[in-house]
């Protein structure tokens, strides 16, 4: 499994210049932060599918590692996520770039709205549509989680998948905090991997 | 030196504003409402409600907010950086030491772990969104009569086409967006 994931990255089909990778990257942030309504685990979940999926950059595990380091860190999470993204691909350039692109679509968006802020809250149109709009955005996210999840399952380790279960209905039902999940959770797999005979500590 | 305070009231925004989202709207509300009093409350509460309407994340939006009232572009432009600056550093430091010491096995060990848990916060935030989608309610205070029939096929048909379909996601959200807008102005035509 592991193994396919890095041959996909190893044989990208066209190899691009650091240059134009970043010119890609930075087209990509720009145009994934302009449209990320509902949060930043929208932005995750459409560069899952833009960044694995579709450029195979990335591999799944990549990208959910550095979906932790994002979390891990105070401010924006679709800021977060496009600046360490940027840093694994391009190094300082690329987070730089990649931090642009993903300020550049709210800032010229609130500038403008700041003017014309009563017509726009009150367009019914636009109401609708942002409300509409909320179904397409939770499609994405279902379909990034579909293939997410099936990983785990796959791995058939009752600890990961019961881990899965439990910070589901932690942040879902109990809105437990993101930080002391991913503290009791990266702990556990500490404990898992340096515990010799591989035997599953229920955390 | 206006420049220089609205540059570090948005940098202690970004520093300590864990968890994202709505999480960090008080802190906001207390620098820029009552520490400063850049805002009334009720432009704050404009600033809230246009914030959920645009894309982007709600600190970069009220930064940008709060600079262009007080100070305009130039005013906008410093909010953001001293908003983005702090996590900019943690960021960059975080992933370097991911990228040099991930091979390890502790690190190995400790991703692993967190992959579930990320995955668990990613399909916690669709069941959020969801929910919102197909009832306009929040999870806790549904009500099953409000239930959206256009929202919830738009939901099924949206998620076929991105599993069947190689298609990339932002086609599909503001395809979404239009057709479901169109079947609203086209029922209420028809007068349901």
């Amino acid at each position: 499994m592991k193994k396919a994931n890095e041959e996909t990255i190893s044989s990208r089909q066209k190899p691009l210049t650091d240059g134009q990778m970043c010119m890609q990257l930075f087209w990509i942030t720009l145009t994934l932060s302009a449209s990320t309504f509902g949060g930043g685990f929208v932005i995750i979940s459409m560069m899952q599918k833009k960044l694995v999926h579709q450029l195979h950059w990335l591999t799944e595990d990549e990208m959910l590692d550095m979906t932790a380091i994002a979390q891990s860190s105070p401010g924006a999470l679709g800021v977060n996520i496009a600046i360490v993204t940027g840093y694994r691909l391009q190094r300082l350039k690329g987070a730089l770039i990649c931090a642009v692109g993903a300020v550049i679509p709210p800032i010229v968006i609130i500038s403008i709205l700041s003017l014309f802020y009563s017509q726009f809250r009150d367009n019914r149109y636009i109401a609708i549509m942002l409300q509409v709009m909320r179904a397409g955005v939770a499609a994405v996210i279902a379909d990034v989680v579909i293939g997410l999840a099936e990983k785990i399952i796959k791995s058939k380790s009752i600890l990961w998948i019961g881990m899965m279960a439990a910070a589901f209905a932690a942040t879902c039902f109990f809105r437990v905090s993101a930080v002391t999940i991913i503290l009791i959770c990266g702990a556990t797999g500490l404990l898992h991997a340096l515990t010799p005979s591989g035997k599953e500590g229920k955390g | 030196m206006i420049y220089l305070q609205l540059f570090w009231a948005f940098f202690q925004i970004g520093l300590f504003s864990f968890g994202g989202g709505y999480a960090a709207v008080p802190l906001i509300q207390s620098r820029v409402v009552e520490g400063y009093h850049w805002l009334e409350m009720s432009q704050f509460a404009d600033l809230i409600t246009i914030a959920e309407m645009t894309p982007g994340p709600i600190a970069v939006n009220s930064a940008t907010f709060v600079g262009q009232q007080i100070a305009g572009l130039p005013g906008a432009l410093v909010c953001t950086l001293g908003c983005i600056l702090p996590a900019f550093i943690i960021v960059l430091l975080l992933s370097w030491l991911y990228i040099k010491y991930r091979s390890l096995k502790a690190m190995q060990g400790i991703l692993t772990g967190l992959r579930p848990a990320i995955v668990a916060m990613i399909a916690s935030a669709g069941v959020t969104l969801l929910t919102l989608a197909l009832f306009d309610a929040s999870l806790t205070e549904l009500c099953l009569s409000d239930f959206r029939i256009v929202e919830c096929i738009l939901f099924c048909v949206s998620l076929l086409v991105l599993r069947k379909i190689k298609i990339g996601p932002i086609p599909v959200i503001f395809g979404s967006g239009i057709v479901g807008m169109i079947v609203y102005v086209l029922l209420e035509k028809i007068g349901v």
